[in-house]
């Protein structure tokens, strides 16, 4: 028997492909829902995955073509680590009871949703579409872009800080070191569109 | 420029001003990180890489953008960066 393959093999006919696999294994190792009331922060705030999700998948639509692809890449990558967060904060409230919910600060969040997960921010907030811009300008877009990623990345540092399990940071240390991945990136994409390349230079 | 390699750290500190009657115990030093991205402009071609499987572990192939991260005030809150 054929393992199914992850990518359309010639005359097959796909209809949609997805990866039914994190993209970090996601280990937690001590129960802790404290953790995930803060690890919530970047499921549904304002610097969060979900957020970064749709600012790139949504200004790429109106952003020069050389750089279309970057925010494709990273956006779509984006939605990976929010499968991610969703896991951890899965994994550290499953077996909760109500009561050590209400002793970690879930009590308001039991109320309303059980253990479900809820785009809010790590204090309760929803999330909203308030939470990013697409001015339309590519260079203005782009750097609100490498500010929402050395913001995430302050984030995980602060979430690593509030952490001792080291499984959990482990993973953390990886959406970290992605965020500084991208940031460079989008950096690197100014630079494409402010070159100046074969042009006389009169400042 | 070895001289400046050395003097490299991608975590950086201050004391902050202290107040007469600041209520809370001195911090001490406060961290901030200071990543390689901010330092490297746009890549140049062949930078050392690490591995494919170090590479997918460790979150990126580049060994120059790689930054381990942890909480510098574990340690007492002197863990020796710049």
């Amino acid at each position: 028997m054929r393992s199914p393959a992850p990518f359309p093999q010639r005359g097959e006919e796909i209809v949609w492909i997805y990866e039914k696999k994190l993209q970090y294994p996601v280990k937690v190792s001590t129960c802790n829902p404290t953790l995930a009331k803060y690890l919530v922060e970047q499921y549904g705030g304002a610097d969060g995955e979900l957020a970064a999700a749709l600012r790139y998948l949504n200004q790429r639509y109106t952003i020069p073509d050389k750089v279309i692809g970057l925010l494709t890449d990273i956006g779509t990558e984006e939605f990976a680590h929010l499968e991610m967060i969703a896991t951890m904060i899965y994994k550290l409230t499953k077996d909760a009871k109500p009561q050590a919910l209400k002793e970690a600060g879930l009590g308001e969040h039991y109320v309303q949703h059980d253990s479900a997960l809820f785009y809010n921010n790590a204090a309760g907030v929803p999330f909203s579409a308030t939470y990013f811009q697409a001015k339309g300008d590519p260079i203005a877009d782009l750097y609100e872009d490498i500010a929402a990623e050395e913001k995430a990345r302050a984030t995980y540092q602060w979430i690593i800080d509030m952490s001792d399990d080291p499984d959990l940071n482990d993973s953390l240390r990886y959406l970290r070191e992605r965020e500084i991945v991208h940031s460079q990136r989008f950096r690197e994409a100014v630079e494409i569109l402010k070159d100046e390349r074969d042009r006389q230079k009169i400042f | 420029m070895d001289q400046q390699r050395e003097r490299f750290t991608p975590m950086k500190s201050y004391v902050p001003f202290r107040g007469l009657f600041d209520p809370c115990p001195p911090i001490g030093e406060k961290y901030y990180s200071t990543p390689p991205n901010l330092y490297v402009g746009f890549q140049s071609p062949n930078l050392e890489q690490f591995t494919p499987q170090e590479a997918l572990r460790k979150g990126t192939l580049w060994k120059v953008f790689y930054d381990y991260y942890d909480n510098p005030y574990k340690r007492g809150g002197d863990s020796g960066h710049g």
